[in-house]
This record gives C-alpha cells, structure tokens and sequence, in this order.
C-alpha cells in the first residue's frame, strides 16, 4: 500500500509539471511537440519488454508481449526520428 | 540486478524526458531535447533487457526489429503534410502497446491462457488476492481494467482518425442516439471493468470490457471530420499518455507513471488550446454537430454580384505597390502542397522591400501547429510566422493579405453575425487590411458550411484555380514587373 501512495504522488507531481511545462511550448512548435510526446509514451516499450521476456509463461502471454514490443518500438523510433526531421527544419535559418 | 539500480536509472530516464520538454520551449533548442528524450528512452530500455532474468529472448528481438524497421520507414518517408495521419497512427499504436501490456499482465498472473475460443467463456476460481494483498489486489485489478479499456479506445479511435485524415473513410458513421448511444457503451464497459474486478477469474467479463472498448474507439471518432480533426488527435494523444500511466500503475513502473504523465497533460492542453481556438467546448466537438444556424443563410444572397475575381497578374500589380503583406494559409495550402511556392512568392516581395508575415490561427490545418510545420519545410523562417492575437492588430497597418485555402477562420461572421454558429470564435480579421486576396477553388463553403462574406467585400479578389498555380503564377508575374 505505501508503494502505491509514493506512486500517485508521483503521478500527480508530474501532471503539475507537465502543466507548467507544456504551457510553455510555443504554438509553432506544437506539432513536434505531439510527435514527440508520442514517443515519449513509447516508454511502454518497458513494460512490453517485461511481458515478452517472461519466462514459464502461457504462450499467449509471450505473443501478446511481442505485440506490444512491436507496437511500441513503431512509436519510440518513428516518434522521435520524425519529430527529429521536423525539428531540424525548424533550426535552419 | 539490484532494484534499487533499476529505479535510479528510470529516474534518470524521468529527468531527461523532463528535459526534452523543456527543450521544446524554444526552436533553437528543441533539436537538442528532443536526442536527451531518446537518451532517456534508450537508457530506460537498457536497464530493462539488463534487468529481466530471462532465457527467451526471440520474442523481444523479434518486436523490436520488426517495431524498429516500421517505424523507421514511416518517419523517413511521411511527409509534412501528411503528419496528422502519421501521429494519429502513432498514437493508435501507444493505445495499442498500453492494452496488449496490461492484458499481458493480467493472464500471467492468473497463470493459465485460454487455449481456444471455447476457453475464453470458462471462469476460472481466482480471487483479487493473486493480483495483491488487500485493497492493493483490488486496486491493481482497477488498473488493468481502465488501461485496457482507454488502451483499446486509443487504438481503435486512432485507427479511425488516420482513416478519415488519410480519406480512406469519407462518410460519418455514428451510433443511433449519438452521445447517449457512446454513453450507454461506456457505461457497459464500466461495468464489465467492475464484473472483472469482483471476479478476476471471469475470462467473459474481460472479453467483454475489450470488444466494446474496440467499439466504443470506433464509434466515438467516426462521426467527426475535418476541421474537428485537430482536437481529436489532441484528445487521443492525452489518451495515449494516460493509458501509459495507468500501465505503470500495473507494473508499479516510476518511469511509465512519469513519462504517460506529462504525454497526457500535454494533450489536454493542446485539446484545451484548440477548443478555445474554435469557442466550442469539448462535449460540442465530440458529440455535437455544427449546428445549421438559426436561420439558413443564403449564399446567393450574400455573393450575388458582389464577387471579383482577377487573375495572378493582377494580384502581381496590387504587390509591387504594396508595403506589407500578410499570408494566412489553412489546410487548403497543404492540400495543394503550396508551402514551397508560397515561400517563393514571399522571397520575390521581400526582395522589393516589402515586409512579409505569416498569420496562423491556432486551428489552421488539421493538427496543432500543421502550418508551421508545412511553412518550416518550406525554409520560411519561424520569426516570420505569427499568432493569431499578435497579427490580429496589424491587419489595420496591411496593404495586401494573401489568404490560402482557410476560409472559416476569417469568416467575419464569427465577429458580427449573433446566432450564426461559429460567432463568437476567435478569428483573423483580415478583412480589416486594405485590400484581400483570396486564393480559392470555388466559393464552396468551409468546414463550417457557412458562406463567407468576407469573399463579397468590395476590397477583396478572388483568384479561382489550384492555390500552387496561382501562387507560382504570382511569383513570376510580380519578377518580371
């Protein structure tokens, strides 16, 4: 039960942060900002990985693991490579 | 590895996402935090391979090589104008990711899988006391439910939103009844979550919860379109984060709770951001409809004789004199991939003196901050583009603006017409600047369905054809003048 309070805290210290922080994000820069949040939600990836690597597990748990891998590794490198190419068309002059 | 390890390097992780955020407030340094996010990614994802006591690697190899090549060819190849479809893409798969992790996790613990279709009716003899102990058992039930419900919602709506964004689905599809029809659907779901909580071994109820997210995911996006569309994608953005959150919550993971976090508070406000753009609340964009106006404005009446049309030469003579030009594109510009010759057009004026700006409304295209973007492609510098509430007072000081494919932000009706239904939303009062030229198809109207008065004004043009075309056609008339 105490882990779980430490984690709500931590959950609601972030969602004050990311207000602060995203209301600072300028217009302009709010489609990288989409494409990149996007990839930061790819943080999934974690999770996924400890689903897949579960060992002595039904075999569905493992396809479903593999799926989600799949799925979050589309979002990590597209998310941050396109939001790379768009960023770098912003930074020229 | 010790665990203590582990959660130091996924806060680690945490600050570097933070960082990149941050990074983000300013063009110059975006670039940099964006590569300390991936730092961050990669980092997180090291110490979890590192971490897993595992002998069976092939099915993580297996994901992220196939995850890796697909997602590295749609961000190599999307291009600018297509990037609404590319994020809600992503964002279907974040949902995705988010369902198929707590389903993982659900099925291990209960410890057997159905083999067949015939297993999954079974109910087996588990109590939430294999999920914890306590209300912790309870809790952690809560939790795969909710991430697999808003997970499923994220993946199917997404799917729909890239449908419509990429017109491979053209007609709007609702239930009967509309928000009521979604709201009893919910309500089912919820229901299902509460069915698989009191009973964890109830394969049924959590078959269920899954099949009706799938189509209450479908069924929420499908009846919205086109300018509506940025919201959407903000909303399922937020989506995406929050089931990664509540992922966390699933795996008691600091840097999931973290990371979903801030992706979910930064689509609500972007969600934020453009409703106030468009004066609708949430509940109108997602349920409503537009409505058809008190009374049906007739468009012949507005436009009858009171139209002019001119040619790009025309226009070009109109420039030469001209000492500021303001451009305002809309997703007409995307459409006609005019980014390019517009920052052509831009290049001639500014190499006669004159002093060009871009005015983008917040809604313009069909995601936050689309137009810049496209304009960013096109190598126009982003000082030059500028705000609705800044350009707005320099309309008066504008000799000539230049409207491209937008229509409903600069409908006047908005400021003037009471009862009209986009009165009262903000928009860019170009009609207030000397002179008007509107690059157009044909007077069809907007999103909105509405005529725009500002086409019948006496100091407006209308240049009819492709937005490129004319633009081109500009460009060289005003060259060789």
């Amino acid at each position: 039960m105490e882990i779980l309070i430490l984690l709500l805290a931590l959950f609601v210290l972030s969602l004050f942060l990311g207000v602060e922080l995203i209301t600072k994000v300028p217009p302009t820069l709010h489609t990288p900002l989409m494409s990149g949040t996007n990839a930061v939600s790819g943080i999934t990836l974690v999770g996924a990985l400890l689903a897949a690597g579960s060992d002595g597990s039904p075999m569905l748990v493992n396809v479903l693991g593999f799926i989600a891998v799949t799925l979050a590794t589309i979002n990590v490198v597209g998310g941050y490579l396109v939001t790379n190419r768009m960023l770098a068309m912003f930074k020229r002059k | 590895m010790n665990p203590n390890i582990v959660n130091f390097v996924y806060l680690i992780a945490g600050i570097l996402f933070i960082l990149g955020i941050k990074g983000l407030t300013k063009p110059k340094t975006a670039v940099r935090g964006n590569m300390l996010s991936a730092l961050g990614m990669l980092l997180a994802v090291v110490v979890t391979l590192l971490n897993i006591n595992t002998v069976d690697y092939s099915y993580i190899v297996a994901g992220v090589v196939v995850g890796g090549i697909v997602g590295s060819i749609m961000a190599l190849r999307i291009q600018m104008t297509s990037m609404p479809q590319m994020v809600a893409l992503l964002n279907g798969f974040g949902g995705g990711a988010s369902l198929t992790i707590a389903l993982a996790e659900y099925f291990t613990v209960l410890g057997v899988a159905p083999q067949s279709f015939a297993d999954l009716v079974t109910s087996l003899a588990v109590d939430s006391s294999a999920f914890g102990v306590g209300v912790e058992g309870t809790i952690a039930l809560v939790a795969i439910g909710l991430t697999v419900l808003i997970g499923a919602v994220t993946l199917t709506g997404s799917l729909v939103a890239f449908s419509k964004l990429q017109e491979l689905m053209k007609k709007s599809y609702g239930l009967p009844g509309g928000p009521i029809g979604n709201g009893l659907f919910l309500v089912a779901a919820l229901a299902a979550v509460v069915c698989m909580v009191i009973n964890p071994g109830n394969l049924v109820a959590m078959v269920t919860i899954v099949a009706l997210a799938l189509l209450l995911g479908l069924f929420l996006v499908m009846p919205i379109g086109g300018a509506d569309m940025p919201v959407v994608i903000a909303l399922l953005n937020s989506y995406s984060g929050i089931a990664a959150a509540l992922a966390g919550f699933v795996l008691g993971n600091t840097v999931l709770i973290i990371a979903g976090s801030l992706v979910g508070t930064s689509g609500l406000i972007l969600t934020q951001i453009m409703c106030v753009a468009m004066n609708r609340s949430l509940a109108n964009v997602l349920f409503g409809k537009m409505a058809a106006g008190g009374e049906k404005i007739d468009a012949d009446e507005i436009y009858a004789g009171k139209v002019t049309s001119a040619q790009p030469e025309e226009v070009a003579m109109m420039l030469e004199v001209a000492k500021r030009v303001v451009i305002v594109p809309g997703y007409g510009m995307a459409m006609a991939q005019a980014q390019h010759a517009v920052r052509e057009l831009a290049d001639a004026m500014e190499a006669r003196g004159i002093e060009v700006e871009y005015g983008i409304h917040p809604v313009a295209g069909r995601m936050p901050g689309h137009m810049n973007v496209l304009l960013a492609e096109a190598e126009v510098p982003y000082d030059n583009l500028v705000e609705m509430d800044r350009i707005n007072p320099t309309f008066e000081d504008t000799d000539v603006v230049i409207v491209i494919g937008a229509n409903d932000v600069t409908n006047p009706m908005a400021r003037e017409a009471e009862g009209s239904p986009i009165y009262g939303m903000p928009i860019l009062n170009v009609d207030k600047a000397k002179n008007v030229v509107v690059i157009k198809r044909s007077l069809s109207p907007g999103f909105a369905g509405l005529p725009n008065p500002l086409f019948a004004m006496d100091h407006t043009l209308m240049v009819y054809g492709d937005g490129k075309k004319a633009v081109v056609e500009m460009t060289t008339a005003l060259n060789q003048a």
